[in-house]
């Protein structure tokens, strides 16, 4: 058909070869649905990857693919943040879920206690070659609701402390292995960032401020100290305040006092700062590794110990069954194939910064030589989340009016102690509005 | 123009009954069977999709109405409302739909009547390139719309900053600075609904007839008082209907922000109706979110009759 001449390519030909052309797709179509008697049936998983985790969740995705040519999905990536979560509800609401989806784990108890999860079934998954002990007992805790598992974790990303080589061995902050010398408490981390800042000319420590980093920075602080936010229920304001009055004083000294940060600064700003090397250390999620590799001559440790414990504010990717995805054995089998699938690909995922939730990945030697990203590994145990409610969780009202608050007392806009009372009275305003779940958040 | 035209028609139609003799009981009763007919379908998709849901969003707005879970099981009574009302997020929320308003609806008439004129002006042979240019905007998808603004809005290379740069200037946040967020929005709804306005005008500024230019220009009218005493006035009905349908589009604001800034920097250019969203769906507070509609709803009728009562009262006066 190719070789005929154009003058002899009519209409009615055109039509023939059409009509063949369609034949023949709808031949293959059915060959393709018989070669597989045994295929799996088709299942879609919702993620909210976007940058570089969009490419390597794709990079496992297509690895799967290899290793099960049989299995049939379609992965959907949405905007991450409140739509995200928004368009997840529903879909389970109304009656058509995804079969896999990922949450964060500070989400997922809002989700279990909505009645909208499916818990996952652990025997079943014991078939494709997960149980409890391939994961830290810490993590394995996260994961559940009401005494059963209600998620499958991915990974842990804490909040950790990155620094620039070149400008910390100028400073004399580093060992003869060229790594940073240990640094403990807020007089020995000021005078490092001081020291610091003398060598950039610019400021000592990049963090942002006009964000939602003020919240998890603090978070990590204060439970240093001992203490909660909210009750377990997510029903009572029980802040500890003469330990958040510490917490909150030390982060406001570092833009007011000593000014060894800039008091006026947003995300992308407080990434450029590091990422240009005017900034000798950056306080931020393990997640911007990828922005500064192979730009920059940097490290990066666990978040210090300021006062006296090593947590630090983390969240977790995990994978969640919404209720009614699963609704028969085929389709069930397909999705656990698919969940554990991905978790056993956990080496890629590691590459963007996340610590591996899967043991067997991450006490492996090959993820043992993945630095940066290894050295931070032991945060995944002493991870703090955001205080359990139905308004808190990643991208939550909690976390916007724990921002709000915070953010004046470092930019100055506030004292110290007004910063504590409006958070006061913001989440009081949250605790008071009516719960629109059928159960308790604490199971 | 055909708006225009149906609007002129039950104007009339309003009057007429009181000069006409009173019909007899049987014809009438035929005539109503036949208009039932034809208005029927339309009335039963009006019932299920409207009328209903709105029913059942009263009903909702007095319980503790859950997306994810209890529906009446816990009645409040006017619980929700009374929380709406002392609530300063839903104000500010508020506030910020009023100032778009404000902001947005002066702009959109005068400018559309400025256009009107201009295009008005020029040879028919050629006027509809202008009628295309003006009007092409609103024909786009919201989505559409703000995907193409969102690029030119884009603070390191985009094509607004672009040229702000090569003429020296310093860079603007269009999106991302308070103040600035909802002015960067009216300027985008100018763009893109200002071509029905246009077009209204247009078809009234047609309808003039030309001899009144040429009678005042004999008696030595210039221009602007051609326009001012002529074009302005007999554009009267054109601009009420404007005025009415832009109030009302101009208040139920929410895709161009919740697609270009989620209503951010800081809320400052969440609408109520975000809010309303937010509540509803993000929050599974659907009780709480149906009445704040309510109370919006309340003040969208208000708002409306006071449109209507002043222009029947214009109608009567000329």
């Amino acid at each position: 058909m190719h070789q005929q001449p154009e003058n002899v390519f009519g209409r009615r030909r055109f039509l023939q070869g059409a009509a063949m052309l369609g034949l023949a797709g709808l031949a293959g179509g059915t060959l393709a649905s018989c070669g597989s008697p045994s295929s799996s049936s088709s299942i879609t998983f919702w993620n909210l990857f976007g940058g570089g985790d969009g490419a390597r969740m794709i990079e496992m995705e297509q690895a799967f693919q290899q290793q099960n040519p049989a299995s049939n999905f379609k992965a959907v990536t949405l905007a991450w943040g409140a739509p995200y979560y928004t368009k997840l509800a529903m879909s389970a609401v109304g009656g058509s879920p995804p079969n896999a989806a990922i949450t964060h784990l500070s989400r997922l108890r809002t989700y279990a206690a909505a009645d909208i999860l499916e818990p996952i079934d652990l025997p079943f998954l014991a078939q494709y070659g997960v149980t409890e002990n391939d994961f830290l007992p810490a993590v394995w805790q996260r994961a559940q609701f009401n005494g059963k598992l209600h998620s499958i974790p991915l990974d842990t990303h804490p909040f950790v402390m990155y620094y620039n080589v070149d400008v910390c061995r100028k400073a004399g902050l580093l060992d003869s292995d060229n790594n940073l010398k240990p640094l403990q408490g807020p007089e020995a981390l000021t005078d490092a960032f001081l020291r610091a800042q003398k060598v950039t000319g610019d400021v000592g420590l990049s963090l942002e401020v006009q964000g939602t980093t003020v919240w998890r920075l603090f978070n990590g602080l204060y439970k240093q100290l001992g203490g909660d936010v909210l009750s377990p229920d997510g029903t009572q304001f029980v802040l500890n305040e003469a330990h958040a009055e510490q917490a909150l004083n030390f982060m406001s000294n570092l833009t007011l006092k000593s000014k060894v940060a800039n008091p006026n600064i947003d995300y992308g700003g407080s990434v450029a700062l590091f990422g240009s090397g005017k900034a000798g250390f950056h306080w931020n999620g393990e997640w911007e590794v990828t922005t500064f590799e192979g730009t920059m001559n940097f490290n990066m440790v666990p978040f210090p110990n300021v006062f006296g414990g090593s947590q630090t504010w983390a969240d977790s990717h995990a994978f969640i069954i919404p209720r009614g995805a699963t609704p028969d054995q085929q389709t069930k089998a397909a999705t656990y194939q698919f969940i554990t699938g991905l978790l056993k690909q956990s080496f890629t995922w590691a590459k963007g910064g996340h610590i591996p939730a899967y043991l067997p990945v991450a006490e492996s030697a090959q993820y043992k030589a993945l630095k940066p990203q290894s050295n931070y590994a032991s945060d995944a145990g002493v991870a703090v989340l955001d205080p359990a409610a139905w308004f808190s969780g990643a991208g939550s009202q909690f976390e916007t009016a724990a921002q709000n608050s915070f953010e004046g007392a470092l930019t100055g806009q506030m004292s110290v102690p007004q910063s504590l009372q409006l958070f006061h009275s913001s989440v009081q305003r949250l605790i008071d509005q009516p719960v629109p779940l059928p159960q308790s958040v604490s199971g | 123009m055909s708006d225009t035209s149906i609007q002129q028609q039950v104007i009339q139609h309003d009057v007429s009954p009181s000069l006409k003799a009173y019909p007899k009981r049987a014809s009438r009763w035929r005539f109503d069977l036949v208009g039932w007919g034809f208005i029927l379908p339309l009335l039963i998709a009006y019932a299920i999709f409207l009328l209903w849901p709105i029913l059942l969003g009263l009903r909702m707005s007095f319980f503790n109405w859950s997306l994810v879970g209890s529906g009446t099981n816990d009645f409040l009574g006017f619980g929700n409302y009374a929380e709406a009302l002392s609530d300063p997020d839903f104000w500010s929320s508020l506030w910020n739909t009023i100032v778009f308003t404000v902001i947005s609806t002066p702009i959109l008439v005068v400018l559309s009547l400025a256009l009107a004129l201009m295009v008005n002006g020029i040879s028919r042979r050629v006027q509809w390139i202008y009628r295309l240019a003006f009007f092409a905007p609103y024909t786009l998808s919201v989505t559409v719309m703000t995907l193409i603004w969102s690029w030119m809005f884009e603070p390191g290379f985009g094509l607004l900053n672009s040229v702000l740069n090569s003429l020296g200037l310093p860079s603007v946040n269009w999106l991302t600075q308070p103040g600035v967020a909802m002015l960067s929005i009216v300027l985008v709804t100018v763009w893109w609904t200002l071509g029905f306005n246009f077009l209204l005008y247009l078809a009234g500024l047609q309808q003039i007839s030309k001899d009144m230019y040429e009678a005042s220009a004999l008696d030595g009218a210039g221009w602007w008082t051609q326009v001012r005493h002529i074009t302005v006035p007999l554009l009267n009905r054109q601009t009420l209907l404007i005025l009415v349908l832009q109030v009302i589009a101009s208040l139920q604001l929410f895709g161009q922000t919740y697609l270009l800034t989620s209503g951010g920097p800081a809320f400052s250019t969440r609408p109520v109706i975000e809010f309303i969203y937010d509540s509803g769906f993000t929050n599974f507070r659907v009780g709480f979110a149906a009445a704040t509609s309510y109370l919006f709803f309340i003040l969208i009728l208000l708002i409306s009759l006071g449109q209507f009562w002043f222009l029947s009262r214009q109608g009567r006066n000329s």
